[in-house]
């Protein structure tokens, strides 16, 4: 009779837990079945009136009903706040095509941008980063690479003057000279930073733009080397596929010189709009340092000898990015800016 | 230097190439080729005509109907509108399907030029086109037969149905050549001539020079002394009488044409031939004009004034050479030729001059006298003394040959100190070494010798001839030998020997960090010039005695816009921020990372002091207290994390006095920043507010510190207390601050300002200022009465600088 009681007792109570659907109706449940005056517990009370030899087996069909509703309740709990949270997410879908709430990151200049690349390609091969004045000795700038006076790269066409010794430098080169005469060797480094030449602000000119000095010297330096390390340079920075030409040319302080071409990084080599038709892309100066340079700059150039480049930072960054017009570069135009 | 490819084949005959694989293998030797100009790219189908019947076309005034012979068994009917039409007249003639250059006008050349086709014109058909030299894409100053406007009238004994283009020596190619300052030599055809036949391992032709002159003697016309000879090596005169003025041969016009040069007269134009030819500018004076027929060189006197032959008056000084007859001055050595001396049409005699003149001088009078030449542009070079007499010789060959004139015999010829070739040792090992080759010493000497630097095996040594001024040591050989060999059968290997370590100094390093910072903290990067206005100082309020003013100046700048060295990073800066502003781009933040320039003393005797200063701005978003966080993020980030403290006492005019601080670190001044003052603003065009900070990075870097050392996160709990107080307005709440970290010292963990207000209810001058404070003890919990000690001794700190507790 108890067993049906019992019975009667889990059956009401799963079947309300079936039909219930919220949580205050859980809980009612709870109360009726399971609470202090509960049905389920009023029959635990009534235990006492049980056979003594019966009361375990008794008790512990009431506990194993009891087991069950609790159990029932809960997964039905589980449920509801589950199916809760389904809504609750439902209600709570945004359009995720509306404007995106971004951190106003500040963007370098393309120049930077440039030096950096060309900075991480040499520090990588062992060379080191190296500044040097801006304002410079006549002496640096020219005499020690090689280029006397009255030559025509000192006309005032050309150079800016403080005075006769003190003049705005035209080229990173004077830093090769500074660096060789400390005398620390081997040397390995590349110098990057402002020059300046007397032309007027145009499309393609500048008074004031930038370069970057490659200086090796060493005691089994060759031409070779050269070759080697800015054929590496060039596809470091514009691809693996890039090759690269060796054009005799002339600079003072070196001997021999070459200019130095690259495929073409839109066309590849084949002649387009952009190298105007050409396939390759004019790109640096370099040579191999000349046995008189060393010799002023107190290295014995019998035992020594040392290639030199120099590689215009606007050049790379305008033909690098696209840039048509090399006045962007100064103007600091935001819109400009933040493309970089 | 432009030089047709016809000229060259003069001299190098098998030379047989494309113009592409001229130009890249000559380009890869060292005569870098910009460029070439195929002069009949777009001529096609044009014969020699000529007019046999003129008849007038019925429905056009203008234009008449031509029936043209080209050699075919048929005449040719052509419709033309030519106002210069006879008949028997010979014209050049486009075939139905040809092509010319461009229009009759001679406007822009269209590119791929006109195609012509047969048609009717008025109803009357015309199967072909007569042209102008303008259509065939030349220019009647090349062409002296051509007419005003018409039809080119091509020689009476051109073959009829002959090719037109070949006739007018247009099956040609003009190339363009960027010569490097050390090949003066290459500046002429022979070479350029010489470098082809080099490259291509050909023959070199030079042109044969005969003996030249009567029986007479040169000396016996005309004397010259050379005063100066240390701007005057050389100095070589011939005579030339009887002269014949006449119209130069078709050859040499065309080649001259060719070159850009305008064909006048056999004079002229011999003058100007040997000038392409040998690279030396030659002049002629009228023997007739020059006073008792004596020639001297010699310096100017300061203030001499003369009139060339282009009719303008020059001043003279005492270091341009002249060379002047027995009274008077008649030409600018190596520049032009005088007024007064000048050929004229009834020039009888001639005086021909070849000289070698101090290349940096004429340089340098050039430019004072203002006046720079195709001479005085060759000259300033530095001419090879030896072409002087083989180019006046060659002229003279030139004058008989075209029946120019008679050549007296003999030639002046003033050579103290005649240049010598160098030499130079041939060390084969050393340029193996030199290149990273491994070439035979038979190898380099075949490669030099076909630029003629000779070897000696008695002196084991290389002989360079007199033109070639660039050899003087074994770098020199083993870039001729580099350039014959090929550069790129030059092995690519990277260096070896001992590894180095790379990488940027510290100072480098800051920068780095700082100019990342930056970047992060929403600020782009722009780079201004480093020179500017002295004008600057007064947009930014800089009072006239200040010392920012003392700048360096530049002895030539581009103008006054750019003619100070930067003493202060704001100007470029500003006008960045300002350019946005003007272009209407909102909430700008902008920042560069550049040196300053100041002088030790003015004016400089040694390098200035060069400060890298980091420079930041923006307008739009933002206020005092934002640029203030951003500096103290920078100074975290570059390792300053110890008190910062702004001295809101220092004078900086551009500023906004009540809104800027020096921001100083350890005691020291290490920037700046704050509001740009409200008159800036307004000069530089900025209608808003506008904020910057400057940071001097070689202070900052003093104290800049990328070792981090890490303190435990404490375990213990924390106190905290909220204190809130009345103070006058006028006190800034750093002094607060001072007494909370006084007070607090040792357990003090943070503190934040959490209220300021002030209202009428506090009274006018008083201000009500809220902080939190966070005690904690790193080794255990605290105990109430050690944080109610701190507070006592806080509001005794706060009660001497007037502050009272609120309740």
């Amino acid at each position: 009779m108890l067993n049906e009681q019992l019975e009667q007792i889990k059956k009401a109570a799963l079947d309300s837990i079936a039909q219930v659907t919220d949580l205050d109706g859980l809980n009612e449940i709870r109360v009726r079945y399971l609470g202090k005056k509960g049905e389920l517990t009023a029959v635990l009370k009534n235990l006492k009136d049980v056979a003594p030899e019966d009361r375990p087996r008794v008790g512990q069909l009431v506990n194993d009903a009891k087991a069950i509703i609790e159990g029932e309740l809960a997964r039905a709990k589980d449920e509801m706040a589950a199916k809760a949270r389904e809504l609750r997410m439902q209600a709570e879908t945004i359009d995720v095509t509306l404007p995106a709430k971004r951190n106003a990151l500040g963007h370098a200049h393309p120049n930077t941008v440039a030096l950096e690349e060309v900075e991480r390609i040499f520090t990588g091969m062992g060379y080191e980063v190296i500044s040097g004045p801006e304002i410079e000795y006549d002496e640096y700038n020219f005499t020690k690479l090689n280029i006397p006076a009255n030559h025509p790269a000192k006309d005032e066409q050309d150079t800016f003057y403080i005075n006769k010794e003190i003049v705005l430098r035209t080229q990173t080169s004077p830093v090769q000279a500074r660096v060789m005469e400390q005398g620390r060797l081997p040397i390995r480094m590349i110098s990057p930073g402002r020059v300046f030449r007397s032309d007027e602000v145009d499309a393609t000119h500048s008074p004031s733009f930038h370069q970057v000095e490659g200086l090796v010297i060493d005691k089994d330096i060759t031409f070779a080397d050269l070759k080697g390390t800015l054929a590496e340079f060039a596809k470091k920075l514009f691809g693996e596929d890039t090759r690269v030409k060796f054009r005799p040319h002339h600079f003072p302080f070196t001997e021999p010189s070459a200019e130095m071409d690259v495929t073409c990084f839109k066309c590849g080599g084949k002649g387009c709009r952009f190298c105007k038709g050409e396939g390759w892309i004019e790109i640096l100066g370099c040579g191999m340092v000349h046995p008189h340079v060393l010799e002023m700059c107190g290295i014995d150039n019998e035992k020594y000898r040392g290639f030199a480049f120099g590689v215009g930072l606007e050049r790379i960054a305008l033909l690098k990015y696209e840039i048509d017009d090399m006045r962007l570069l100064y103007e600091n135009d935001i819109r400009f800016l933040k493309q970089f | 230097m432009n030089t047709p490819i016809s000229w060259i084949k003069v001299y190098v005959p098998d030379l047989d190439c494309t113009n592409q694989e001229y130009r890249d293998a000559m380009t890869l030797t060292g005569t870098k080729v910009e460029g070439f100009e195929e002069l009949d790219k777009n001529l096609d189908k044009i014969v020699v005509g000529q007019v046999k019947k003129i008849d007038k076309h019925p429905d056009a005034e203008k234009l008449i109907i031509c029936q043209v012979d080209i050699g075919e068994p048929e005449l040719l009917q052509i419709v033309t509108g030519a106002p210069n039409v006879v008949e028997g007249g010979k014209y050049p003639v486009v075939l139905h399907g040809g092509r010319v250059a461009g229009g009759h006008d001679g406007g822009p050349l269209p590119e791929g030029g006109i195609k012509i086709t047969k048609g009717k014109l008025r109803g009357v058909e015309s199967f072909g086109m007569m042209c102008s030299i303008e259509e065939l894409g030349s220019d009647k100053n090349y062409y002296p037969n051509a007419p005003e406007s018409g039809l080119y009238p091509m020689e009476a004994d051109a073959p009829v149905g002959a090719d037109a283009i070949e006739l007018l020596g247009l099956h040609d190619t003009v190339f363009e050549y960027e010569i490097t300052s050390n090949r003066v030599d290459c500046y002429s055809i022979i070479g350029i001539a010489r470098e082809a036949a080099a490259t291509f391992g050909k023959k070199l032709v030079l042109p044969e020079v005969p003996a030249t002159g009567n029986s007479e003697k040169a000396s016996d016309y005309i004397s010259v002394e050379v005063k100066d000879a240390d701007l005057c090596p050389r100095y070589c005169a011939r005579v030339v009488k009887n002269i014949k003025l006449a119209p130069s041969p078709e050859w040499m016009q065309r080649r001259l044409a060719n070159s850009g040069i305008r064909p006048i007269n056999n004079l002229v134009d011999i003058t100007n031939y040997v000038m392409q030819e040998y690279g030396q500018p030659m002049h002629a004076f009228d023997y007739d004009q020059i006073a008792g027929h004596k020639i001297i060189v010699k310096r100017a006197n300061d203030g001499d004034k003369f009139v060339t032959l282009d009719g303008q008056e020059r001043i003279l000084d005492k270091d341009i050479l002249m060379i002047c007859d027995g009274e008077k001055e008649i030409g600018i050595a190596g520049i032009m030729g005088g007024e007064n001396s000048m050929i004229t049409d009834d020039v009888k005699t001639m005086v021909f001059e070849s000289a070698t003149f101090d290349g940096t001088n004429i340089r340098l009078s050039a430019k004072r006298v203002g006046l720079r030449t195709e001479a005085s542009g060759k000259f300033e070079k530095g001419l090879d003394p030896e072409t002087a007499k083989a180019a006046i010789d060659r002229a003279c060959a030139l004058v008989e040959e075209l029946g120019a004139g008679e050549v007296v015999g003999g030639i002046i010829d003033i050579y103290p100190d005649p240049v010598h070739e160098s030499r130079v040792k041939l060390e084969p090992e050393k340029i193996n070494k030199h290149l990273g080759t491994d070439l035979t010493k038979q190898q380099m000497v075949d490669y030099m010798a076909r630029v003629d630097l000779k070897y000696d095996p008695s002196t084991d040594e290389i002989v360079a001839p007199t033109w070639r001024q660039d050899i003087h040591c074994m770098a020199d050989l083993s870039e001729e030998v580099a350039r014959f060999f090929g550069y790129d059968k030059i092995p690519t290997t990277l260096p070896k020997g001992e590894a180095t370590m790379g990488g940027v100094n510290f100072a480098h390093r800051v920068q780095d960090v700082a100019r990342e910072t930056a970047m992060f903290l929403g600020f782009s990067e722009g780079m201004s010039f480093s020179f500017e206005s002295p004008k600057v100082y007064d947009l930014l309020r800089v009072p006239e005695n200040d010392p920012a003013r003392n700048a360096i100046k530049i002895m030539n700048p581009l103008g006054e816009d750019f003619s100070i060295m930067r003493t202060m990073p704001l100007h470029g800066l500003v006008s960045s921020l300002a350019t946005n502003y003007k272009r209407k781009n909102a909430n700008v933040r902008l920042f560069e990372m550049a040196n300053i320039y100041l002088p030790k003393a003015l004016p400089l005797t040694e390098l200035p002091d060069e400060r890298m200063q980091l420079a930041l701005g923006f307008y739009g978003e933002g206020d005092f207290y934002a640029m203030k966080g951003v500096v103290e993020e920078l100074f975290e980030k570059l390792g300053l994390k110890d008190k910062i403290t702004y001295d809101a006492k220092a004078e900086r005019p551009y500023l906004h006095p009540g809104r800027r601080a020096d921001v100083v670190y350890h005691g020291e001044t290490v920037g700046y920043l704050g509001e740009l003052h409200p008159q800036v603003c307004e000069n530089y065009g900025i209608d808003d507010r506008a904020y910057v900070a400057v940071i001097d990075m070689p202070s900052a870097m003093k104290f800049a510190d990328f070792n981090i050392k890490y303190t435990g996160i404490a375990k213990y709990p924390a106190v905290t207390r909220d204190i809130s107080v009345t103070v006058a307005r006028s006190l800034p709440v750093g002094a607060i601050e001072e007494c909370i970290e006084k007070a607090g010292k040792g357990i003090l963990e943070s503190y934040a300002l959490f209220d300021v207000f002030e209202s009428e209810k506090l009274g006018a001058d008083v201000k009500s200022v809220a902080y939190t404070m966070t005690y904690r003890h790193k080794d255990r919990t605290l105990e109430d009465k050690e944080v109610n000690d701190v507070m006592a001794r806080l509001l005794e700190e706060l009660s001497k600088i007037g502050a009272k507790l609120r309740d």
